[in-house]
């Protein structure tokens, strides 16, 4: 889940962390009035789920409320990397002394949390990483002890920062580290964190992602912030006609999982596999055999019939697919007569001979002697747990291969 | 011998009366293992195929005389797994193995602080679970023990593998070629679990019955970076083969999506299959393109090292 710029400031402002008297619009007009209220220069910014929005024309400088109308005006008209903005953000022009970076993230390997600072904010923490590693603190912390401030402080010791930044920056980097496990996120990052003429420090940006699994336990905030569920988790990319299908298939029936992706995929090989292992194992054997798939899939948890062949339906209508190949690593709960049934019942339906249509069966497992009783009805060739992944890919890249040629 | 359990290893399963608990309740009792309660809070008195069900995991050890059970093998639903296991661990439970799947990092990363705290293990969460073949399984790896007993012979090779399927995928690969398998552990798919490559390593090499390891590797995440890294420091007598199934994610228009597991998000260019493959390879551990062929492959390794099968 990612919030807009806008957003995760005020998730820095709920946690203590002072933020600019910025305003957020729609509305051009509106935005004279806040940069009148504001009483000085401002900065206009485009409020997008989307990097690079200076370089595209999405921040602009206004010195006047009449300036920043017009500013907003056109970055509320201006798409940046396909992305509509949201709306925008007029945030007062700052005297900054010095710009720093706060950041929090998930360390897998240390499995904690990891605190970074560094005295050169406003770039990207990687290249200051890389290029600069002595201007950058790190810190794990523990998710079971209480935190405490020290530990920040360390880190942005580490970063080679005393004196009076050293006390101010503390409690921001503390505040940080609290509402990123408070909340769920996977990165809390300030960046720049500015220290101003006057020695304050105030966050001027802000990038916050929650971890889409702490989401149903995190309904407060999201509904404080106006983010409704019809928002989701506002991946990067538009699902397609096809992976909306295949979704609404799911959550129609609580037995077994089936997921569907085509963002990527254009060739002609419908594929049914599973699970979330064989799936990727699938895709690959079928691509380095120089076949081009279709989609990507997984199907597995014990499916329904109407399951089974609401995924096969969707990856036989999708546009170019001549064949589709079954699929699956040995499976210990799925009933392969269960997606035999599924499949050869989708293959009816759409006036598809079964036997011509599936390319291969290979779900190896329990209940493999019923499912294949029921293919060999329907002269669909299928194969046993004898036959590996690498080959079953193999052979329907052949098969399909033979009647394009 | 085996690693994490054995034949003599008791354990309770937490949220047993779920559909899915029932299950493998079923089958693991059928495989021959010691399930000595289960938990279900409000389901006292109750019988999961005549294993007793208690409301806390502190009434099984009263009910076993004082005797805290080796493991536990976690059900219940993500909102509800933490509390779980501290409860185990708080018992004195040593082995965990978390099933549930879509538990938030945050808990995840509680329950392995607390278990590092107290020495226990966690495997999982999002896994299958811990497989002896012919001795014990502990969760639904392999499935019934009749299909389990086709895939998982004793034999000589560790597998550990962030898939569940695969897992069996695998060593059925290497029972059907003789070699079979010493413990295969279906680590988990998330991107923090409780127990990587490198941190079973020494459990393998501690492993007379063990001769070489396969494990199963996705995109995302820097565990076998962790494990190149622990292969460098380590003069191991075990050699690792290896396999990485979703190369496909490398492609330009799959960036920033996961596949398969929540864990094969890349979240940096270190986690991309290409780079984990050339990490893997420089620490001296073939990446295979096929399963099928890794038994020859572990067969040459052995002979090279001079050791036969155990």
């Amino acid at each position: 889940m990612r919030f807009f710029e806008f957003e995760a400031r005020e998730i820095v402002k709920r946690a203590g962390i002072p933020v600019t008297d910025y305003g957020f619009t729609t509305d051009p007009a509106e935005a004279r009035a806040i940069g009148a209220r504001i009483g000085g220069p401002t900065v206009i910014k485009s409020q997008v789920l989307t990097g690079g929005r200076m370089k595209a024309g999405g921040v602009k400088f206004a010195d006047t409320p009449e300036e920043a109308e017009t500013h907003a005006r056109e970055i509320l008209a201006l798409e940046i990397n396909g992305h509509e903005p949201r709306g925008v953000l007029v945030d007062p022009k700052a005297e900054v002394k010095q710009e720093y970076y706060a950041g929090v993230v998930w360390d897998g390997t240390a499995k904690k949390p990891l605190m970074l600072f560094s005295d050169m904010g406003g770039i990207d923490i990687e290249q200051v990483a890389e290029e600069h590693p002595d201007h950058v603190g790190r810190g794990h912390f523990s998710t079971i002890e209480p935190f405490s401030d020290f530990q920040a402080k360390q880190v942005i010791a580490a970063a080679g920062v005393t004196g009076r930044a050293l006390q101010r920056a503390t409690p921001v980097l503390a505040r940080l580290a609290q509402l990123f496990l408070d909340n769920d996120m996977t990165l809390a990052e300030i960046n720049p964190l500015a220290e101003l003429e006057n020695g304050s420090f105030v966050a001027l940006d802000a990038h916050m992602e929650m971890e889409n699994e702490g989401m149903p336990r995190q309904k407060a905030l999201l509904k404080a912030l106006g983010i409704g569920a019809e928002e989701g988790t506002r991946e990067d990319h538009t699902p397609s006609a096809f992976e909306e299908a295949v979704k609404a298939i799911d959550s129609a029936d609580h037995r077994g999982v089936i997921q569907g992706k085509d963002t990527g995929f254009n060739g002609n090989i419908g594929l049914v596999i599973g699970a979330g292992g064989g799936s990727l194992t699938l895709t690959d054997a079928v691509r380095q055999q120089g076949g081009e798939p279709a989609n990507y899939s997984e199907i597995g948890g014990n499916p329904s019939v109407a399951k089974a062949c609401g995924l096969a339906k969707q990856v036989l209508q999708k546009d170019g697919v001549e064949k589709i190949a079954v699929m699956m690593s040995i499976v210990s709960n799925t009933r392969v007569d269960i997606v035999a049934r599924g499949v050869i019942k989708a293959c009816l339906e759409l006036g598809r001979d079964p036997g011509e249509t599936v390319a291969i069966f290979r779900i190896p497992g329990a209940w493999e002697e019923e499912g294949f009783k029921i293919l060999d009805k329907y002269g669909i060739e299928y194969c046993d747990r004898s036959v590996s992944l690498w080959e079953a890919a193999g052979r329907a890249v052949a098969k399909i291969q033979g009647t394009s040629a | 011998m085996s690693i994490l359990i054995n034949e003599n290893t008791t354990f309770i399963i937490q949220g047993i009366t779920g559909r899915e608990a029932v299950n493998l309740t079923r089958e693991c009792l059928d495989y021959g293992s010691k399930i000595v309660g289960g938990v279900t809070p409000g389901r006292k008195g109750r019988e999961v195929h005549g294993v007793p069900v208690f409301d806390t995991v502190e009434q099984v050890v009263e009910h076993n005389g004082g005797v805290v059970p080796d493991g536990s093998v976690v059900t219940v639903p993500p909102a509800g797994t933490r509390d779980a296991v501290f409860e185990a661990l708080h018992a004195g439970i040593k082995t965990i193995v978390i099933v549930t799947e879509r538990i938030p990092r945050r808990d995840v990363a509680m329950m392995v602080e607390l278990a590092d705290a107290k020495g226990a293990r966690i495997i999982g969460p999002n896994c299958l679970g811990v497989i002896v073949p012919g001795v014990a399984k502990m969760g639904g790896i392999g499935g019934p023990a009749r299909n389990a007993a086709v895939a998982y012979q004793p034999g000589s090779v560790g597998v550990m593998s962030r898939s569940g399927g695969m897992t069996t995928e695998i060593s059925s690969t290497l029972t059907a070629a003789g070699l079979g398998v010493s413990t295969a552990v279906s680590i988990g798919g998330d991107a923090i679990i409780g127990s990587t490559y490198a941190e079973l390593m020494p459990y393998f090499e501690a492993d007379e019955q063990t001769q070489a390891i396969v494990i199963y590797t996705e995109p995302g995440g820097r565990m076998e970076a962790q494990l190149a890294q622990w292969v460098a420091e380590n003069n191991s007598r075990l050699p690792i083969i290896a396999f990485m199934a979703g190369k496909f994610m490398d492609d330009e228009e799959m960036q920033g999506m996961s596949f398969g597991h929540a864990g094969t998000i890349v979240e940096g260019k270190e986690d991309s299959a290409t780079e984990k493959i050339a990490r893997l390879e420089a620490a001296g551990i073939p990446v295979v393109q096929r399963i099928d062929e890794i038994p020859d492959l572990v067969k040459a390794k052995l002979a090279e090292r001079g050791g036969g099968a155990a």
